[in-house]
């Protein structure tokens, strides 16, 4: 693909005290697919999306997104580029002491203070009903939603401003089985029709075959191999042999080759 | 950027909104203004824009909706994107609903009134079960706490020592200035020294302590207990078998309970030493005889009542800040309101009980 890739990060290094996270890391993310990244616990995807994002700063090394150089810039700076993309976080991370529609409105207030309050309105709602909530979901506060609703409200949220880039970190981890697959489905129609650029961190095996167009393993401080999952799967290493091909792994083939035919 | 073109040669009768460039939310408030401008009918011509995001076709298929318009020159993706955006029209309150004026006043007081008594109650109710938890130790000595009571001791006591003695010795100062000034006026300064003996001694040892250790562990209290409650520690106590009440509660009750009367020592002491640097330095009496004259005019009694109500003070202080802190629900916010709460209703309780002692002790004679 000639394009340049919307998120580029090359040589990034992060440590915390003695231990080291990442060395020499490098991951490109190409516009419109959908990357998930997988690796065991303590191999760091959380604070490669965190350094992405901007919430850390690495050692060493360079991040481009949207073709901007992320590091050392300034909160101002960061803002135009912070406005187009939507980040859902593990658990919502959604502002307690505000109602949903609210939650939603907050990065649209933000960045565009002069809409006036019923278009404003009108455009929660719409993000609300997309995010698959039901329409009685907008003025309940955080805390009087199950898990799948709070994910999908922070889902709305991270949709508000229409977002060329989507981080998702764990978005399946702690739904049912049924909320999983529904929330799967969600997120690559939504990619499809808002033609997102999806930055997916899992551990859902289902999640991985059934949505993602490439996944990046990480092991050992880098990437290790960034492709699709039947190229992965021709790979001769150790870890990712254990990951794709394990109990779960093969359940999880399985279900979606049976999907496929039916 | 848009053409406003009322007078459009194929709707002489209407009007055309002709959109250039991109129709995406950062200019969402101006098309909106500029589409409201534009008389009915309305004809929308997206044939000239650029790009259109989920904001700008909302705002066209809002106008669609609402007032009848007609969309002419969508692209294919243009259509398919307001067909989406139609598909989701789904209108949600954004605040919960409120009955407004008298009736929602009306109503505030009733809740307001009803949570008060809900929380006697459950004061009351909570009281019981502390002693439930008291009975228990006492019943079966191995189940006392003592490494967190005494970990308490030094975070209520220990640590409480050095603000409480800074704030103990200046406002013994403060009295033996204020009183000095009015008693000069009598030429009466000597008695300067009963007034800081006495008040200090009786009341204000005992009653700034215990402001201050509401402050400073009383909010601790609540707060700690109620973040255990947010993240579930306290249900997986239970679970466990672990009694909160006896975990959490007793070693925090007994710390605030045993260490009071401690503190509030310290602080007659601390003002005394203020009021009588101030005397020694000010009024040129000597220490000596500052320390003669406290001897004659300040009663045993004085300190008896200073002592005894520093422990009910403490058991109150613990006692709100506990409670307050298992009231915890739901999320960050309730914690920081149910710490507030601790302290107000602590140093409320205190003030009320401070005056019941004040009369109990000068009926049975001790003035």
């Amino acid at each position: 693909m000639a394009q340049e890739p919307i998120i580029k990060i090359r040589g990034l290094r992060n440590s915390f005290g003695e231990q080291l996270v990442h060395e020499g890391l490098n991951l490109d993310v190409r516009r419109g697919e959908i990357l998930g990244v997988v690796g065991g616990s303590g191999t760091g995807k959380s604070v490669l999306m965190r350094s992405v994002i901007g919430l850390q700063t690495p050692d060493d090394g360079q991040v481009e997104v949207l073709g901007e150089n992320m590091l050392g810039r300034n909160d101002d700076e960061a803002k135009n580029i912070r406005r187009r993309w939507g980040i859902l976080f593990q658990n919502g991370a959604l502002f307690s002491t505000l109602t949903v529609a609210e939650n939603v409105e907050v990065p649209i207030r933000e960045y565009f203070p002069f809409l006036k309050p019923p278009l404003l309105d009108e455009i929660a709602s719409y993000k609300i009903a997309m995010s698959g909530l039901p329409a009685d979901a907008g003025p309940k506060f955080p805390s009087e939603l199950s898990g799948g609703m709070r994910k999908r409200a922070g889902l709305a949220r991270a949709l508000a401003l229409d977002p060329e880039l989507l981080f998702l970190d764990e978005p399946t981890a702690g739904l049912d089985p049924i909320g999983a697959a529904a929330f799967d489905e969600l997120i690559a129609s939504l990619q499809k029709r808002l033609d997102l650029t999806v930055f997916l961190i899992t551990h859902d095996l289902d999640t991985l075959i059934e949505i993602c167009d490439r996944v990046a393993v990480l092991a050992d401080r880098k990437v290790i191999a960034v492709d699709t999952i039947p190229n992965l799967l021709a790979l001769d290493h150790p870890w990712i042999q254990e990951y794709f091909n394990g109990p779960r792994g093969r359940t999880a083939a399985l279900s979606h080759q049976e999907g496929a035919a039916a | 950027m848009a053409d406003l073109d009322p007078n459009a040669a194929d709707r002489p009768d209407g009007s055309v909104y002709r959109a250039v460039g991109a129709l995406t939310i950062t200019r969402a408030a101006t098309t909106q203004r500029e589409i409201e401008t534009l008389p009915d009918p309305l004809t929308i011509d997206l044939s000239a824009i650029e790009r259109m995001d989920t904001v700008g076709a909302w705002l066209v298929y809002r106008t669609v909706r609402d007032r009848g318009a007609k969309v002419v020159g969508a692209s294919r993706d243009e259509v398919s994107l307001l067909h989406q955006v139609a598909e989701f029209d789904a209108p949600t309150r954004v605040r919960p609903e409120e009955a407004g004026g008298f009736k929602q006043g009306l109503g505030e007081i009733g809740g307001w009134v009803a949570e008060t008594g809900r929380t006697m109650v459950g004061l009351v109710g909570f009281f019981g079960a502390v002693l439930i938890g008291f009975a228990n130790v006492i019943r079966r000595p191995k189940r006392f706490r003592l490494n967190a009571v005494v970990q308490r001791f030094d975070v209520v006591g220990v640590r409480a020592l050095g603000i409480i003695g800074l704030m103990s010795f200046l406002i013994g100062i403060v009295i033996a200035q204020q009183g000095s000034v009015q008693l000069e006026q009598f030429g009466a300064e000597i008695y300067t020294i009963n007034l800081i003996g006495r008040i200090t001694v009786r009341e204000l040892g005992t009653l700034m302590t215990a402001i201050m250790v509401a402050g400073r562990s009383g909010s601790a209290f609540a707060a700690q207990i109620g973040t255990m409650k947010i993240t579930e520690e306290i249900d997986a106590m239970r679970t466990i078998g672990v009694s909160p009440i006896e975990a959490l509660v007793l070693p925090r009750m007994l710390s605030a309970i045993i260490m009071m009367p401690l503190l509030a020592f310290w602080a007659m002491l601390m003002s005394l030493i203020g009021g009588g640097i101030f005397v020694w330095l000010d009024l040129g009496i000597p220490l000596i005889t500052y320390v003669q004259r406290l001897q004659e005019v300040t009663p045993i009694t004085d300190l008896w009542v200073g002592l005894i109500k520093a422990p009910v003070f403490g058991f109150i202080i613990a006692l709100s800040g506990c409670f307050q802190g298992m009231l915890v629900q739901g999320n960050s916010e309730e914690v920081g309101l149910r710490t507030t709460t601790a302290v107000v209703q602590s140093i409320f309780l205190v003030i009320v009980l401070d005056a019941v002692f004040a009369v109990f002790f000068s009926s049975i004679g001790w003035r």
